[in-house]
Protein backbone atom coordinates (compact mmCIF):
# COMPACT_ATOMS: atom_id res chain seq x y z
CA UNK A 1 0.00 0.00 0.00
CA UNK A 2 1.19 3.70 -0.60
CA UNK A 3 -0.27 7.09 0.28
CA UNK A 4 -0.71 9.50 -2.70
CA UNK A 5 2.58 12.08 -1.98
CA UNK A 6 0.68 15.45 -2.90
CA UNK A 7 -1.92 14.14 -0.13
CA UNK A 8 0.96 12.92 2.12
CA UNK A 9 2.56 16.23 1.60
CA UNK A 10 -1.01 18.13 2.12
CA UNK A 11 -1.53 16.49 5.09
CA UNK A 12 1.94 17.77 6.72
CA UNK A 13 1.10 21.29 5.34
CA UNK A 14 -2.44 21.09 7.44
CA UNK A 15 -0.36 20.16 10.69
CA UNK A 16 2.52 22.89 10.13
CA UNK A 17 3.39 25.60 12.72
CA UNK A 18 6.55 27.00 12.58
CA UNK A 19 8.90 24.00 11.47
CA UNK A 20 11.69 24.41 8.98
CA UNK A 21 11.10 22.12 6.15
CA UNK A 22 14.08 21.24 4.15
CA UNK A 23 12.74 19.42 0.83
CA UNK A 24 14.48 17.63 -2.36
CA UNK A 25 12.89 16.89 -6.01
CA UNK A 26 9.94 15.33 -6.74
CA UNK A 27 9.24 16.48 -2.47
CA UNK A 28 10.88 19.59 -3.13
CA UNK A 29 8.45 20.98 -6.24
CA UNK A 30 5.59 19.93 -5.32
CA UNK A 31 6.03 20.95 -1.76
CA UNK A 32 6.78 24.54 -2.63
CA UNK A 33 3.24 24.95 -4.46
CA UNK A 34 1.29 23.20 -1.02
CA UNK A 35 2.87 24.55 1.26
CA UNK A 36 4.68 28.10 0.47
CA UNK A 37 6.14 29.28 3.09
CA UNK A 38 9.40 31.39 3.49
CA UNK A 39 10.74 28.51 5.89
CA UNK A 40 10.98 26.39 3.30
CA UNK A 41 14.57 25.37 2.52
CA UNK A 42 14.96 23.86 -0.64
CA UNK A 43 18.79 25.21 -1.46
CA UNK A 44 20.78 21.73 -1.29
CA UNK A 45 22.84 21.93 -3.90
CA UNK A 46 23.88 18.61 -4.34
CA UNK A 47 21.99 15.32 -4.49
CA UNK A 48 21.69 13.19 -1.51
CA UNK A 49 23.22 16.28 0.90
CA UNK A 50 19.40 17.91 1.95
CA UNK A 51 19.47 16.08 5.22
CA UNK A 52 23.12 17.41 5.92
CA UNK A 53 22.00 21.09 5.60
CA UNK A 54 19.04 19.93 7.71
CA UNK A 55 21.13 18.79 10.46
CA UNK A 56 23.00 21.75 10.43
CA UNK A 57 20.32 23.94 10.59
CA UNK A 58 19.02 22.02 13.38
CA UNK A 59 21.94 22.37 15.01
CA UNK A 60 21.93 25.35 14.81
CA UNK A 61 18.75 26.55 15.66
CA UNK A 62 17.81 24.08 18.72
CA UNK A 63 14.52 26.67 19.20
CA UNK A 64 13.40 25.31 15.68
CA UNK A 65 11.69 22.11 14.30
CA UNK A 66 13.33 21.08 11.21
CA UNK A 67 11.44 18.19 9.23
CA UNK A 68 13.63 16.98 6.36
CA UNK A 69 11.54 15.40 2.82
CA UNK A 70 14.86 13.32 1.58
CA UNK A 71 14.41 11.24 -1.80
CA UNK A 72 14.70 7.29 -1.37
CA UNK A 73 17.46 7.68 -4.24
CA UNK A 74 19.22 10.75 -2.32
CA UNK A 75 19.18 8.61 1.03
CA UNK A 76 20.63 6.00 -0.79
CA UNK A 77 23.50 8.36 -2.33
CA UNK A 78 24.65 9.86 1.70
CA UNK A 79 23.79 6.58 3.56
CA UNK A 80 26.52 7.63 6.21
CA UNK A 81 24.63 10.77 6.95
CA UNK A 82 22.17 8.60 9.11
CA UNK A 83 24.70 7.57 11.81
CA UNK A 84 26.03 11.61 11.50
CA UNK A 85 22.49 12.13 12.71
CA UNK A 86 22.05 9.61 14.88
CA UNK A 87 25.49 10.83 16.38
CA UNK A 88 24.47 14.74 16.85
CA UNK A 89 21.29 13.66 18.03
CA UNK A 90 19.31 17.15 17.48
CA UNK A 91 16.50 16.16 19.61
CA UNK A 92 14.40 19.00 16.93
CA UNK A 93 15.20 16.51 13.24
CA UNK A 94 12.47 14.82 11.63
CA UNK A 95 13.81 13.11 8.77
CA UNK A 96 11.13 12.27 6.01
CA UNK A 97 12.16 9.42 3.24
CA UNK A 98 9.45 9.86 0.37
CA UNK A 99 9.85 6.44 -0.63
CA UNK A 100 8.70 6.52 -4.10
CA UNK A 101 11.24 3.57 -4.96
CA UNK A 102 12.20 5.65 -7.91
CA UNK A 103 15.02 8.10 -9.46
CA UNK A 104 11.73 9.56 -10.20
CA UNK A 105 13.37 13.39 -11.04
CA UNK A 106 15.59 11.02 -13.60
CA UNK A 107 13.07 9.06 -15.35
CA UNK A 108 11.86 6.95 -12.83
CA UNK A 109 14.14 4.47 -13.02
CA UNK A 110 14.09 1.91 -10.12
CA UNK A 111 16.37 2.72 -6.96
CA UNK A 112 18.58 -0.51 -6.39
CA UNK A 113 16.91 -2.81 -3.78
CA UNK A 114 13.93 -0.99 -4.54
CA UNK A 115 10.83 -2.95 -2.30
CA UNK A 116 13.68 -4.86 -0.54
CA UNK A 117 15.61 -2.75 1.80
CA UNK A 118 13.98 -0.58 4.80
CA UNK A 119 15.13 3.07 5.72
CA UNK A 120 13.50 2.44 8.92
CA UNK A 121 15.91 -0.73 10.02
CA UNK A 122 18.73 1.49 8.12
CA UNK A 123 17.76 4.16 10.69
CA UNK A 124 17.60 2.50 13.78
CA UNK A 125 20.72 0.46 13.28
CA UNK A 126 22.26 3.45 12.81
CA UNK A 127 21.07 4.87 16.06
CA UNK A 128 17.93 6.99 15.40
CA UNK A 129 16.07 6.82 18.97
CA UNK A 130 12.71 6.46 17.14
CA UNK A 131 11.40 5.63 13.58
CA UNK A 132 7.99 5.08 11.70
CA UNK A 133 7.08 3.22 8.16
CA UNK A 134 4.30 4.85 7.20
CA UNK A 135 2.13 3.48 4.61
CA UNK A 136 -1.44 4.90 4.79
CA UNK A 137 -2.74 8.53 5.05
CA UNK A 138 -4.62 7.66 7.91
CA UNK A 139 -1.83 6.62 9.74
CA UNK A 140 0.35 9.42 8.50
CA UNK A 141 -2.21 11.93 9.83
CA UNK A 142 -3.06 10.23 13.02
CA UNK A 143 0.97 9.91 13.88
CA UNK A 144 2.04 13.12 12.92
CA UNK A 145 0.84 15.37 15.76
CA UNK A 146 3.33 12.92 17.76
CA UNK A 147 6.30 13.54 15.47
CA UNK A 148 5.94 17.12 14.95
CA UNK A 149 6.51 17.34 18.84
CA UNK A 150 8.31 13.72 20.77
CA UNK A 151 12.15 14.25 20.78
CA UNK A 152 14.00 13.50 17.77
CA UNK A 153 16.05 12.44 15.55
CA UNK A 154 13.25 10.50 13.99
CA UNK A 155 13.39 9.03 10.33
CA UNK A 156 9.91 8.43 9.19
CA UNK A 157 9.87 6.11 6.05
CA UNK A 158 6.56 7.15 3.99
CA UNK A 159 5.63 4.88 1.17
CA UNK A 160 4.69 6.91 -1.75
CA UNK A 161 3.19 7.16 -5.41
CA UNK A 162 2.81 10.24 -7.99
CA UNK A 163 -0.25 11.70 -8.14
CA UNK A 164 -1.87 15.16 -9.36
CA UNK A 165 0.17 17.36 -11.50
CA UNK A 166 2.97 19.59 -11.10
CA UNK A 167 5.19 21.94 -12.77
CA UNK A 168 9.02 21.34 -12.50
CA UNK A 169 11.05 24.53 -11.29
CA UNK A 170 14.36 23.82 -10.93
CA UNK A 171 15.76 27.40 -10.71
CA UNK A 172 13.16 28.26 -8.23
CA UNK A 173 14.35 25.69 -6.08
CA UNK A 174 17.54 27.07 -6.16
CA UNK A 175 17.11 30.83 -6.20
CA UNK A 176 19.63 32.41 -3.88
CA UNK A 177 16.77 35.29 -3.55
CA UNK A 178 14.45 32.72 -1.72
CA UNK A 179 17.60 31.60 0.30
CA UNK A 180 18.25 34.93 1.54
CA UNK A 181 14.34 35.03 2.46
CA UNK A 182 14.83 31.89 4.42
CA UNK A 183 17.79 33.38 6.26
CA UNK A 184 15.78 36.66 7.09
CA UNK A 185 12.75 35.00 8.19
CA UNK A 186 14.71 32.53 10.29
CA UNK A 187 16.11 35.26 12.01
CA UNK A 188 13.32 36.65 12.70
CA UNK A 189 11.78 33.37 14.29
CA UNK A 190 12.27 33.32 17.98
CA UNK B 1 64.69 23.64 8.91
CA UNK B 2 61.18 22.71 8.29
CA UNK B 3 58.74 25.47 8.79
CA UNK B 4 56.28 25.04 11.89
CA UNK B 5 53.09 25.69 12.69
CA UNK B 6 51.63 26.50 15.76
CA UNK B 7 48.22 24.67 16.95
CA UNK B 8 47.47 26.87 20.10
CA UNK B 9 48.11 29.69 18.03
CA UNK B 10 46.03 28.34 15.00
CA UNK B 11 43.30 27.20 17.43
CA UNK B 12 43.21 31.08 19.10
CA UNK B 13 42.91 31.96 15.53
CA UNK B 14 39.41 30.51 14.44
CA UNK B 15 38.05 31.56 18.05
CA UNK B 16 39.05 34.88 17.12
CA UNK B 17 37.22 34.33 13.97
CA UNK B 18 34.00 33.83 16.07
CA UNK B 19 33.93 30.18 15.01
CA UNK B 20 32.45 27.92 17.54
CA UNK B 21 31.03 24.74 15.25
CA UNK B 22 33.91 22.76 14.17
CA UNK B 23 32.72 19.50 11.35
CA UNK B 24 35.94 17.32 10.60
CA UNK B 25 36.51 13.57 9.30
CA UNK B 26 40.20 12.79 10.94
CA UNK B 27 42.99 13.99 9.00
CA UNK B 28 46.58 13.14 9.89
CA UNK B 29 47.46 16.53 9.62
CA UNK B 30 45.04 18.44 11.92
CA UNK B 31 44.14 15.30 13.88
CA UNK B 32 46.32 15.22 17.04
CA UNK B 33 46.90 18.82 17.71
CA UNK B 34 43.85 20.84 16.38
CA UNK B 35 40.99 18.15 16.48
CA UNK B 36 41.66 16.54 19.09
CA UNK B 37 41.90 19.30 21.67
CA UNK B 38 38.94 20.80 19.92
CA UNK B 39 36.76 17.44 21.14
CA UNK B 40 37.83 18.58 24.40
CA UNK B 41 37.27 22.31 24.09
CA UNK B 42 34.04 23.99 25.73
CA UNK B 43 34.30 27.00 23.24
CA UNK B 44 33.63 24.57 20.47
CA UNK B 45 30.74 21.93 19.71
CA UNK B 46 32.40 19.51 17.07
CA UNK B 47 30.30 17.65 14.43
CA UNK B 48 32.00 14.39 13.18
CA UNK B 49 30.58 13.59 9.48
CA UNK B 50 31.21 10.03 7.52
CA UNK B 51 32.04 11.76 4.57
CA UNK B 52 33.60 15.00 4.11
CA UNK B 53 30.69 16.51 1.73
CA UNK B 54 28.30 16.12 4.25
CA UNK B 55 30.57 18.40 6.19
CA UNK B 56 29.91 20.95 3.67
CA UNK B 57 26.14 21.12 3.64
CA UNK B 58 25.97 20.94 7.63
CA UNK B 59 28.44 24.34 7.25
CA UNK B 60 25.56 25.73 4.50
CA UNK B 61 22.56 24.29 7.10
CA UNK B 62 24.15 26.24 10.33
CA UNK B 63 25.32 29.59 7.81
CA UNK B 64 21.72 29.63 7.19
CA UNK B 65 21.04 29.47 10.76
CA UNK B 66 23.16 32.15 11.50
CA UNK B 67 26.55 30.20 12.93
CA UNK B 68 30.17 29.88 11.41
CA UNK B 69 31.51 26.65 11.20
CA UNK B 70 35.44 25.14 10.10
CA UNK B 71 35.29 21.90 8.44
CA UNK B 72 38.62 19.79 8.92
CA UNK B 73 39.76 17.78 6.31
CA UNK B 74 42.12 16.23 3.96
CA UNK B 75 43.13 16.78 0.92
CA UNK B 76 41.83 13.57 -0.51
CA UNK B 77 38.30 14.88 1.36
CA UNK B 78 38.23 17.78 -0.43
CA UNK B 79 38.99 16.12 -3.71
CA UNK B 80 35.71 13.54 -2.67
CA UNK B 81 33.46 16.72 -2.20
CA UNK B 82 33.79 18.60 -5.41
CA UNK B 83 30.92 18.62 -6.19
CA UNK B 84 28.73 19.91 -2.95
CA UNK B 85 31.75 22.79 -2.98
CA UNK B 86 30.60 23.22 -6.51
CA UNK B 87 26.56 23.28 -6.26
CA UNK B 88 26.02 24.52 -2.24
CA UNK B 89 29.54 26.20 -1.92
CA UNK B 90 30.25 28.14 -5.06
CA UNK B 91 26.94 28.27 -7.39
CA UNK B 92 24.92 28.38 -3.94
CA UNK B 93 26.96 31.54 -2.62
CA UNK B 94 27.76 29.83 1.12
CA UNK B 95 30.30 30.62 2.48
CA UNK B 96 32.01 27.14 3.54
CA UNK B 97 35.47 27.22 5.05
CA UNK B 98 37.97 24.45 5.12
CA UNK B 99 40.79 23.76 6.92
CA UNK B 100 42.62 20.96 4.48
CA UNK B 101 45.46 18.86 5.48
CA UNK B 102 47.95 18.36 2.53
CA UNK B 103 49.30 15.00 4.17
CA UNK B 104 53.21 14.02 2.91
CA UNK B 105 53.76 17.11 1.69
CA UNK B 106 57.50 17.47 0.78
CA UNK B 107 58.84 20.05 3.45
CA UNK B 108 59.63 23.15 1.93
CA UNK B 109 57.75 22.08 -1.62
CA UNK B 110 55.07 23.87 -2.95
CA UNK B 111 52.08 22.17 -3.45
CA UNK B 112 51.74 22.64 -6.78
CA UNK B 113 55.51 20.97 -7.24
CA UNK B 114 54.85 18.12 -5.04
CA UNK B 115 55.75 14.56 -6.24
CA UNK B 116 52.64 13.85 -5.28
CA UNK B 117 50.18 13.95 -8.19
CA UNK B 118 47.02 14.00 -5.51
CA UNK B 119 49.23 16.87 -3.61
CA UNK B 120 49.86 18.64 -7.19
CA UNK B 121 46.27 19.08 -8.25
CA UNK B 122 44.60 20.72 -5.46
CA UNK B 123 45.31 24.16 -6.05
CA UNK B 124 44.69 24.56 -10.10
CA UNK B 125 41.31 22.26 -9.42
CA UNK B 126 40.69 25.47 -6.40
CA UNK B 127 41.88 27.77 -9.05
CA UNK B 128 39.58 25.89 -11.63
CA UNK B 129 36.26 26.40 -9.37
CA UNK B 130 37.66 30.22 -8.64
CA UNK B 131 37.66 29.14 -5.09
CA UNK B 132 39.98 31.14 -3.13
CA UNK B 133 42.48 29.39 -0.94
CA UNK B 134 45.96 30.15 1.23
CA UNK B 135 48.07 27.99 2.40
CA UNK B 136 49.63 28.05 5.47
CA UNK B 137 52.93 27.02 5.96
CA UNK B 138 54.38 29.12 8.62
CA UNK B 139 53.30 31.15 12.15
CA UNK B 140 53.67 33.95 10.07
CA UNK B 141 50.98 32.56 8.07
CA UNK B 142 48.80 32.27 10.74
CA UNK B 143 46.83 35.80 11.02
CA UNK B 144 45.84 35.53 7.59
CA UNK B 145 43.06 33.11 8.48
CA UNK B 146 40.51 35.29 10.57
CA UNK B 147 40.61 38.24 7.68
CA UNK B 148 39.86 35.27 5.22
CA UNK B 149 37.38 33.70 7.09
CA UNK B 150 35.82 37.66 7.60
CA UNK B 151 36.03 38.13 3.65
CA UNK B 152 34.25 34.27 3.02
CA UNK B 153 31.22 35.47 5.36
CA UNK B 154 31.70 39.04 3.82
CA UNK B 155 31.04 37.96 -0.12
CA UNK B 156 29.37 34.44 0.67
CA UNK B 157 32.06 32.55 -1.28
CA UNK B 158 33.89 29.06 -0.08
CA UNK B 159 37.50 29.52 1.62
CA UNK B 160 39.99 26.70 1.67
CA UNK B 161 42.86 26.94 4.00
CA UNK B 162 45.54 24.56 3.23
CA UNK B 163 47.96 23.51 5.52
CA UNK B 164 51.19 22.33 4.89
CA UNK B 165 52.82 21.03 7.69
CA UNK B 166 51.42 19.19 10.68
CA UNK B 167 50.78 21.80 13.45
CA UNK B 168 52.37 21.33 16.94
C1 LIG C 1 25.73 13.32 -7.98
C2 LIG C 1 24.51 13.23 -8.82
N1 LIG C 1 24.21 12.08 -9.44
C3 LIG C 1 23.10 12.01 -10.20
C4 LIG C 1 22.26 13.08 -10.35
C5 LIG C 1 21.06 12.99 -11.24
N2 LIG C 1 19.82 13.01 -10.46
C6 LIG C 1 19.13 14.15 -10.19
S1 LIG C 1 17.73 13.89 -9.37
C7 LIG C 1 17.99 12.24 -9.33
C8 LIG C 1 16.99 11.33 -8.70
C9 LIG C 1 16.69 11.66 -7.29
O1 LIG C 1 16.01 10.55 -6.73
P1 LIG C 1 15.27 10.67 -5.36
O2 LIG C 1 16.15 11.26 -4.36
O3 LIG C 1 14.68 9.34 -5.05
O4 LIG C 1 14.15 11.74 -5.65
P2 LIG C 1 12.83 11.64 -6.58
O5 LIG C 1 13.22 12.18 -7.93
O6 LIG C 1 12.42 10.22 -6.62
O7 LIG C 1 11.88 12.55 -5.88
C10 LIG C 1 19.18 11.90 -9.97
C11 LIG C 1 19.71 10.53 -10.14
C12 LIG C 1 22.62 14.27 -9.67
N3 LIG C 1 21.87 15.37 -9.72
N4 LIG C 1 23.75 14.31 -8.92
MG1 LIG D 1 12.78 8.58 -5.23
Amino acid sequence: MTMKRDDCLKALARQRTGEIVVAVYKAAQEWIQIAPHPLNYTFTGAMGQGSSHGLGLALGRPDKRVVVLDGDGSLLMNLGTLVTIANAAPKNFVHCVLENGTYETNGAVPIPGAGKISFSAFARAAGYPKTYAISSLEEWERELGTILHEPGPILVDLKVEPAGKYAEDFPRLYDLKHREAFGRALRESR
Amino acid sequence: MQPALSAAEIIREIKRAGIRFIVALPDRTTSEHLLKPMLEDPDFRVVQVCKEDEGLSICCGLYSAGHRALLLMQHTGLLDSINALRGSGVEGRNPVCMMVGLLQLEPGVKPTESKRYGLRIVEPVLDAMKVEHHLLQSDDDIEKMAPAIEKAYGTETPLVLLIATEPS
